[in-house]
């Protein structure tokens, strides 16, 4: 019942709809199934299934408007959430910012489903959990772990003709791999929509390498390093850059994107020539949602976070050859500025070389390898300056080699340094919802030491 | 939403989630339904007792149910805008149960006759029994006394979902008004308000009804130099309360005035937000820190985040396990140095309390999401640790016979897990103000409020920025700071406190999505403390130029 057919879901929108009375309808009906299974000490902790179905009404009176919600689909109950929408609407206060909804949109189609993770049953979670707990126990080794899939639709609708659907399918797995002594960890944590390209043992004997590998590490003093990070590591670093991308933001004077004496800093180089973002929801190694993503500054979360505004997803350039190319434009912020309105990617992509990860290593004189990072918050908005750890096998290298591994530092760095110093990009490998090369960067700025483990 | 996208959404950094999606299991209604009653606690026994006889028919040896309706509203304005006005409700039941010694979990939403909840019930004996295929530790539930039919309700004085949503909107705009006649370029003020309606029953004999306010107002202020290219923000110094509206009713008397004023049970919204708007504009031209060692003086407004971080999390019982080690992390404070009665987390003025009966925390309940009545104990005594926070299935991990009381689910649909109490350092005995305090300081810093937080996934090594920074040069404050931050060793800085001022200085801060397993459940508490002084802690510059 949660995942619906475009036909079985645009005939409810249909009826939806026909019962307005505002100035404005929209709709959205999202439908899911989750499951999940947790271990902890080689032993499954819980498990669980869930799914859920449900429909937001938003009516709109001017500049005024209200949402209702429901999870029951006979005309009666739909009708009264239209009736329940519109009174909340009426009393509600006006957004001066409010936008009047888009017309008809076209919305690619895009390979978010994949059958296989569709299919996932209990008893595969199961062997899921028991393919990576295995290796562990044989090995003296302590497995923590997580799987969780999702299989959904989202599809909206309104009042003007704008109608959508997409279906999509996720599996999160992540590994931590612990020594009995306490000594060594380490993690994996692929990255797929189709469960087929999962391989839950593969992924543990990752973690169980870094983790016996990472034991009795030695401390180094902080200071400023060459660092070759893994996409693991820099995921995140990177995603919260690219999400301080507002246009509003920054031209309010309040980003690392803000112009001294006022403006935006679009078209000027920021970066080392050889850093591109884009983002490409077609992408056949990462594909995204065809709407939604949504965000850009004062979205009305019209659709309830399933659509975002409404607007199509496309191919943009974000950053190329290290110059702003493109900032995120709310609807209200791109029709003040007289622009187009451009809604934030669902994920990116970092393009990088032709160089593996070993490639990068072979080719290191003396640096530090960054397998991932952890508890990562900003310190500083205006220079996007971060701090957080290294987690689960750092390691030493040099003349090409890795030579030992090290105690976990802490670090005190922002992405805008970190690729004004780029000294090389390899392959760029799923990582978080994106697609991020392995990199490596010079005087990377770790502050202090951790005897975490 | 776990904590770090609330935090997210209260500060203006992406300003494409601040309107929040709804929460999990939700529904969005209209304000006045968020004071229709909920069901009569006649029907909720009746729907409890059908599910305890289901499990217990089927096999089950144990069995709790808890039947919650869940009210949240957000009010979020921007200068002089309203962006947006959110109420929602979530009702279900969840039913856990242990079979052949296995844990058992099943929800379900909108359950309004027994036949459902009986349904629940029987999946959840289901579950037990296929995961206890796989079990290699049996569950040990410490023994619980029934209390029979009993009641618990949050001391509020003045019920936040009775208050008009046009009061409110006033307010907010009103104090959004005097920070940009203070010099404020942006303004973004968000006002939080929760109530959980929770019935609990067990076959232990327990059928508690209890009802459960907080509220959390938020701003963040911003101050622009154009000329420059450089922004500074203040957030509010109010704390997210388990309290009604009465947490804004001003009051004198719960003010500490200084070089700003700090509120304990009631803030003042309109004072606090004039003051943030000056304050922003003058972080813009304060003197940047010299990085080295200081001695620093921190309000309760900036001690909460890190007692919370330093030792409510690391005296968790299963992250000490290793439960949360492929998520939240593990934790230092081993049970060897436990075991040990010799282990030095702070230095002699350190007493450290967990908590789950202080009036006006977050975590205030009078009985925990497994039938057991709260209380109080010590975690570090005379700097000793002494305890953990741990729940019935752990307790004889640590020879107590009797659970803390500290289990918690965050909705019907997840399951009951260990949470943190409100976890407080206890006020110095001698009389100490925070002005006597500084008297004594040569060269040190005075932080007042929570800002950028970090540490590592054992709880040794920590960051932490706040709000506002006051170079203290013998024994005066001298003028305002910027670009501080300060990382320590979680045992060495709880070692280098010398004094904690005395108990008319004892105020709470807190946080609402404090986050932890997987799938994530986020939970709210408070941590309480007067103004302590803590002895050459590392202080770093955080300025850089892009």
């Amino acid at each position: 019942m949660a995942i619906l057919t475009k036909e079985e879901a645009k005939k409810i929108v249909d009826k939806v709809l026909a019962y307005s009375k505002a100035d404005e309808m929209s709709v959205s009906l999202n439908g899911n199934r989750t499951g999940n299974i947790r271990y902890a000490r080689n032993s499954v902790s819980t498990s669980g299934e869930s799914d859920n179905l449900s429909l937001a009404v938003t009516a709109v009176y001017g500049k005024r408007s209200g949402t209702a919600t429901i999870n029951e689909f006979d005309d009666a109950s739909l009708e009264k959430t239209v009736r329940r929408a519109e009174e909340i609407a009426k009393l509600a206060p006006e957004n001066p910012e409010y936008m009047p909804m888009l017309g008809p949109q076209t919305y690619l189609e895009t390979g978010t489903y994949s059958e296989s993770t569709a299919k996932i049953d209990p008893e595969f979670r199961a062997k899921a959990a028991f393919d990576s707990i295995d290796p562990c126990k044989k090995k003296n080794l302590t497995a923590a772990g997580y799987m969780e899939d999702t299989t959904g639709f989202a599809c909206i609708g309104n009042s003007k003709g704008l109608f959508g659907y997409n279906r999509s399918t996720g599996v999160d797995f992540s590994i931590t791999v612990r020594t009995a002594d306490g000594l060594g960890s380490g993690y994996a944590n692929p990255d797929v929509n189709d469960v087929s390209k999962l391989n839950t043992k593969a992924t543990t004997e990752i973690a169980m390498q870094k983790a016996l590998a990472s034991a009795s590490a030695r401390a180094l003093e902080p200071g400023k390093y060459t660092v070759i990070l893994e996409p693991t590591a820099s995921v995140e670093l990177l995603q919260n850059m690219m999400r301080s991308m507002d246009a509003r933001n920054a031209d309010e004077g309040r980003s690392f994107l803000s112009k001294k004496g006022g403006g935006t800093r679009l078209g000027e180089k920021l970066f080392d020539e050889r850093v591109t973002f884009i983002s490409d929801p077609m992408n056949a190694e990462l594909p995204l949602s065809p709407f939604g993503g949504g965000g850009g500054g004062g979205g009305q979360g019209r659709f309830g976070g399933g659509g975002g505004d409404g607007l199509p997803q496309e191919k943009r350039t974000w950053i190329e050859n290290g110059v702003v190319k493109n900032m995120y434009y709310s609807r209200y912020w791109a029709d003040k500025k007289g622009v187009k309105p451009i809604p934030a990617p669902g994920g990116f992509i970092m393009l990088g070389g032709t160089q593996s990860l070993a490639d990068l290593i072979k080719s290191t004189d003396k640096g530090i390898l960054v397998t991932r990072f952890w508890y990562i918050r900003a310190v500083d908005p205006q220079t996007q300056l971060y701090t957080g750890l290294t987690r689960d096998g750092t390691f030493y290298i040099e003349n090409g080699q890795i030579k030992f591994p090290i105690k976990n530092f802490r670090f005190n760095e922002s992405p805008v340094i970190m690729l004004n110093n780029v000294e090389a990009l390899g392959k760029p490998v799923r990582a978080g919802g994106n697609l991020i090369p392995p990199m490596k960067i010079r005087d990377f700025t770790f502050t202090s030491l951790s005897d975490a483990v | 939403m776990n904590r770090r996208d609330f935090n997210q959404l209260l500060s203006m950094g992406a300003a494409g989630i601040m309107i929040p999606s709804l929460p999990a299991f939700s529904r969005s209604v209209s304000p006045e339904a968020l004071l229709e009653p909920g069901l009569d606690v006649a029907v909720k026994k009746r729907l409890a007792d059908a599910a305890l006889n289901a499990a217990k028919s089927m096999g089950a040896t144990y069995a709790d149910v808890r039947i919650g309706r869940y009210l949240n509203q957000f009010v979020l304005t921007r200068e002089n805008k309203v962006q947006g006005i959110i109420n929602s409700e979530s009702f279900g039941v969840g039913i856990r149960v242990i079979v052949n010694g296995c844990w058992g979990f099943a929800s379900v939403g909108d359950a309004r006759n027994e036949s459902v909840v009986a349904q629940a019930a029987k999946t959840a004996v289901s579950i037990a029994k296929a995961n206890a295929r796989l079990l290699t530790e049996p569950v040990q539930l410490a023994p619980q006394k029934g209390y029979g039919e009993v009641s618990w309700k949050a001391p509020i004085k003045r019920n936040a979902f009775e208050v008009p949503v046009k009061e409110k909107v006033d307010l907010l705009l009103s104090c959004n008004a005097a920070a940009m006649q203070n010099g404020a370029n942006f303004v973004n003020n968000v006002l939080f308000q929760v109530n959980e309606q929770k019935y609990f029953a067990s076959t232990d004999g327990t059928y508690a009804d209890q009802d459960i306010h907080r509220i959390g107002p938020s701003f963040t202020v911003t101050a622009v130099d154009p000329q420059n290219g450089k922004f500074s923000t203040r957030n509010s110094l109010s704390s997210p309360m388990g309290m009604g509206y009465d947490y804004l009713q001003v009051n004198p008397s719960d003010k500490q005035t200084g070089v700003t004023t700090r509120y304990n049970k009631g803030y003042d919204m309109l004072e606090d937000i004039t003051l943030a708007a000056k304050q922003a504009k003058e972080k813009l031209s304060a003197k940047s820190v010299e990085a080295g060692k200081y001695d620093l003086v921190l309000d309760p407004s900036h001690l909460w985040l890190t007692i919370h971080e330093s030792v409510g999390h690391p005296l968790e019982l299963d992250r000490v396990l290793g439960y949360e080690a492929n998520y939240a992390g593990t934790s230092f404070a081993t049970l060897d140095k436990w075991e040990s009665k010799n282990f030095n987390y702070g230095s002699k003025e350190v007493n450290l309390v967990a908590d789950k009966t202080q009036q006006y925390s977050l975590g205030a309940v009078g009985w925990d999401d497994e039938g057991v009545k709260t209380k109080k104990w010590d975690l570090v005594k005379d700097g000793i640790l002494v305890n953990y926070q741990a729940i019935r299935d752990q307790v004889h991990i640590i020879g107590e016979k009797e659970s803390q009381g500290c289990c918690y689910a965050d909705n019907w649909s997840s399951v009951q897990f260990q949470r943190m109490a409100n976890v407080s350092l206890e006020a110095g005995k001698t009389p100490l103000s925070v002005e006597n305090m500084i008297k004594d300081v040569k060269k040190g810093i005075y932080i007042i409020g929570d800002g950028s937080f970090s540490i590592d996934q054992q709880r040794y090594n920590f960051q932490f920025g706040g709000q506002l920074f006051y170079e203290i040069k013998d024994g005066q404050i001298v003028g305002m700071l910027k670009d501080v931050a300060y990382q320590a060793n979680t045992r060495e800085f709880w070692n280098s406190c010398v004094a904690v001022c005395d108990q008319s200085d004892y105020r709470l801060g807190g946080a609402f999505n404090d986050g932890k397993g997987q799938p994530s459940q986020s939970s709210a508490v408070s941590h309480g403390s007067a103004t302590a002084r803590f002895n050459g802690v590392n202080v770093i510059n955080t300025a850089r130029k892009i």
